[in-house]
């Protein structure tokens, strides 16, 4: 009698409570959709998308996306972004293994291509960087290597990326464009990996990026070559079909592209897209 | 002893201190309770035991700090041990290869010795389709292939049935024959059949030793006379026999020794009788066990071993008086130590 | 008359089932993905080719050095009293749960151009980084562990019975070892073996990080697989095929073997 009543009401109250707490919890991203707006503006707004987003990015993007994903986060209370970076190659397998991500930011279009039918949300992708190569030697350069030639010298060990990863297709270009048939004694799976080899001294040279030299904060020394232009890699990114929310994935990608997100690009060496 | 043993196996960790000596052609049983330090003496001979004291000498070699390799002593122990994946002559062989003979020599004495032990027909057999008395005589076999310096056989029957210890045992009559060996046993019989001497081993120490008739006839440690069977009283000689010095007393038909010195005495348990009333000495009954189809009345350190028809006529119980009646043809009297504990 | 078996517990064979399944049901899975038309010339490529070669070659070598280093050390962990062979032992089974990576790490370490021994050895001359040497010493230091603790436990298990009774029959340390030890020893030696190679057939963490990717030098079939993946699944799952094939034949060659022993 009372207490039969007491009790179904407490239990009506904690339903209702649920659920509004549910509810809360899926719409959380979508709750303010009539403000968020997928141009390319200024991101400088604290009012837009809040939520969480996974972004798969390049390995040769690691300094600059984490800057930029803190600043959107600062800018942004209630956003998180978490970075997973890898060879493009590898991110695209994962990406097409169901891995859950909603950015994509790829350093070369042959790989975006491979999935932009399939995981690619229409509408993007759109490129907002470009990079080229250079060589990376120890510090002063001990081997004194000035160009592309010597690197197939027998008294240097160089180690470059692996065909299907953008900087080994850079490679690969720039090997048919000059006519000189590289010799290195290692091919990596990402550019990172070719990076710490001629860090650590395992071997005497890598090709890289330029932004990967200038990243290595002295590390290494960067020797650069003509060739170098005719390999451009040029970088798109692309929010992704299955993208778990969508509305902070499109303000996140166009922060990058946005002039703060230029700025940051362009002072670690990426050329404009 | 120019080919024979002479050993002092001193082991302090494992207490043990051992004087031994055996002639080249003698076969010595060691025997004792267990823990008495019989496979100390037996590891420390075949050079398995490594010990920083004592000594042993085999004919005119020092073979202490020799490794257990090149002392040319054979060992056949409780188990047959033979190398499973050899036959039966490959095991025999083995010895023989390993001393550096070439394939054909080394086949013919391990024919040979196969033969002598009268197993030549398992040559071929695999090791592990043989019984237990088979495997034992191809293990002595493979000793005897080597023709060693010393044989020292470590309760070579004890893991046998009855019967395959009745078959082994010729095998190894066989190998003792013409070399000095040393038989560890439990069993009074084999050393009766097999030894010449026998050293009794108590607590790491040598107890008694004299001929084989000597120690089984007249034991003068406790461990011999359970031994070979005989029941062991203490006391003082009279003129019929002897005063036991728990009380009572024993005539013997045996008058050597003077009356007033110390003595041993012995009596096989199966002539004593065990009477309500009677002339023998007076013990209150502590255990009746059953023995092989008799019953064994302990009372004290007296025996007697009775039928079990005549046990229940009795109807003895534990704490009752019972008197122990030995026929004085049955005891023997004689003096403990002394001239006995010559090697 | 025969020994009736122990009945085993009613409810046993439902997790007993669920753990084949576990394991058989992935690799059936990825047969099924097989793209039988264009197997046959996928694993016939050059670049496959090489790499099974390699592979196998480096395996049967990482599988030799570990037995002539391996089986002496198992005797010694066997057969020795000191306190320290505790600790030794720990160390040298090491690789077995450290990941693989983190063993190709400590080899640049000691191997590396700048590695203790590395260096030493760059300056006269011999170079073992990015080598097939490199893919080897990788190999052999992840797949030995499996060897010596197989054969340390054969060779716990007989106890010394069988080397004191060959050294009373006039056998020296090394004729026993060889006559009495080894043939005693022999099951686990071979299943020794055949762990110790799939291993090394298998190996890829450590050979990544410390003899690098390279096609015939030091790109062994997984290395092969794992940059194929992106390249073609369909060779890489090709491939795949190739090791799982190449690994049931090992292990069940091994079986026949330890049968016909035991018997």
């Amino acid at each position: 009698m009372t207490t039969h009543k007491r009790h179904s009401t407490i239990l009506i109250a904690a339903a209702t409570l649920a659920a509004i707490g549910l509810a809360g919890c899926s719409t959380g991203g979508s709750g303010a959709t009539a403000e968020s707006t997928a141009t390319a503006g200024s991101a400088s707004a604290t009012a837009g998308p809040t939520g969480k987003i996974t972004v798969f990015a390049a390995a040769s993007l690691q300094q600059t996306f984490t800057t930029l994903g803190k600043q959107y986060e600062d800018a942004h209370p209630g956003t998180s972004i978490t970075f997973s970076f890898a060879g493009s190659s590898d991110l695209v397998t994962q990406i097409r293994n169901g891995a859950p991500a909603d950015v994509f930011a790829s350093a070369d279009e042959a790989n975006m291509d491979k999935i932009v039918k399939t995981d690619v949300a229409p509408g993007s992708p759109k490129d907002f960087a470009t990079n080229v190569l250079e060589i990376a030697v120890a510090p002063g350069n001990p081997k004194g290597i000035t160009d592309l030639d010597d690197l197939t010298s027998s008294d240097v060990q160089l180690v470059t990326c692996a065909a299907p990863v953008p900087c080994g297709a850079a490679t690969a270009k720039v090997e048919q464009a000059t006519g000189i048939d590289l010799k290195p004694v290692s091919e990596e799976q990402s550019v990172t990996d070719v990076l710490g080899k001629v860090e650590s001294g395992q071997a005497d040279a890598g090709l890289v990026y330029v932004t990967d030299v200038k990243g290595a904060d002295g590390k290494v020394d960067g020797v650069s070559f003509d060739a170098s232009s005719k390999a451009v890699n040029t970088y798109p990114i692309g929010v992704l079909k299955d993208a778990a929310n969508p509305e902070l994935a499109a303000a996140f990608t166009a922060y990058v592209r946005s002039d703060a997100g230029r700025k940051v690009l362009s002072d670690a060496g990426f050329g404009a897209p | 002893m120019t080919r024979g043993l002479r050993a002092h196996v001193l082991v302090p960790e494992r207490d043990v201190d051992v004087r031994l000596e055996i002639g080249s052609a003698e076969c010595v049983a060691l025997v004792g309770p267990n823990g008495a330090g019989k496979s100390t003496v037996v590891e420390a001979l075949a050079g398995l035991l490594r010990t920083r004291h004592g000594e042993v000498l085999l004919g005119d070699r020092d073979l202490t700090r020799v490794p257990p390799h090149r002392r040319g002593v054979g060992l056949v122990a409780q188990r047959a041990d033979l190398f499973p994946h050899l036959s039966v002559a490959g095991n025999v062989a083995y010895g023989p290869r390993a001393s550096g003979s070439g394939s054909r020599e080394a086949r013919h004495r391990s024919s040979a010795a196969l033969a002598a032990v009268g197993v030549a027909g398992l040559a071929d057999r695999a090791p592990g389709t043989l019984s237990g008395g088979q495997a034992q005589r191809v293990a002595i076999a493979r000793a005897v292939a080597t023709d060693p310096a010393l044989l020292l056989l470590d309760e070579p029957t004890s893991a046998l049935d009855v019967d395959a210890r009745a078959e082994v045992r010729a095998a190894l009559s066989t190998a003792r024959t013409g070399r000095p060996t040393l038989l560890v046993t439990h069993d009074p019989l084999e050393a009766v059949a097999l030894a010449d001497r026998i050293v009794v081993l108590e607590a790491g120490r040598v107890a008694e030793s004299g001929t084989t008739a000597d120690v089984l006839g007249r034991p003068t440690s406790a461990f011999a006379a359970s031994f070979s069977g005989l029941t062991l009283v203490r006391g003082t000689a009279t003129r019929d026999g002897i005063a036991i010095d728990d009380g009572g007393a024993l005539a013997s038909t045996t008058h050597t020794v003077p009356p007033g010195r110390p003595v041993l005495a012995v009596y096989h348990p199966t002539a004593a009788r065990p009477t309500r009333d009677g002339a023998g000495p007076e013990r209150p009954v502590t255990a009746l066990e059953p023995r092989d189809g008799l019953v064994r009345v302990r009372a004290g350190e007296l025996v007697a071993d009775v039928t079990v028809s005549v046990a229940t006529a009795l109807g003895l119980a534990p704490g009752e008086p019972v008197r122990i009646v030995v026929p004085a043809a049955e005891v023997t009297v004689y003096e403990p130590a002394g001239a006995k504990m010559s090697q | 008359m025969t020994r009736g078996r122990a009945p085993v517990p009613w409810w046993l064979p439902v997790p007993a089932v669920l753990g084949g399944l576990f394991v058989v049901v992935p690799v059936l899975a990825m047969v099924g993905r097989v793209d039988w038309g264009s197997f046959g010339a996928l694993v016939t490529s050059p670049a496959s080719l090489s790499a099974l070669g390699l592979s196998l070659g480096t395996a049967a070598a990482a599988t030799g050095i570990a037995f002539v280093l391996g089986y002496p050390l198992a005797v010694l962990f066997a057969r020795s009293t000191s306190r320290w062979v505790g600790v030794a032992r720990a160390l040298v089974l090491l690789p077995l749960v450290l990941p693989p990576v983190v063993g190709g790490l400590a080899l640049l370490a000691a191997f590396g151009r700048l590695g203790v021994v590395g260096a030493f050895l760059d300056d006269h001359g011999l170079r073992i980084a990015f080598t097939t040497t490199a893919v080897v010493i990788a190999q052999t230091f992840v797949a030995m562990p499996f060897l010596v603790s197989s054969i340390e436990g054969a060779l716990r298990v007989g106890g010394e019975r069988f080397e004191r009774v060959a050294a009373t029959l006039g056998a020296g340390p090394t004729r026993t070892f060889l006559t009495v030890t080894t043939p005693r020893v022999l099951p686990g030696i071979l299943s020794g073996l055949v762990l110790c190679f799939a291993r090394a057939l298998g190996e890829f963490g450590a050979t990544l990080t410390f003899a690098g990717s390279l096609q015939g030098v030091t790109r062994t079939l997984p290395l092969e697989i794992y940059l194929q993946r992106e390249i073609d699944p369909d060779t890489a799952v090709a491939l795949a095929l190739v090791l799982v094939v190449v690994a049931l034949v090992v292990i069940g060659a091994s079986a026949l073997r330890t049968r016909t022993v035991v018997a």
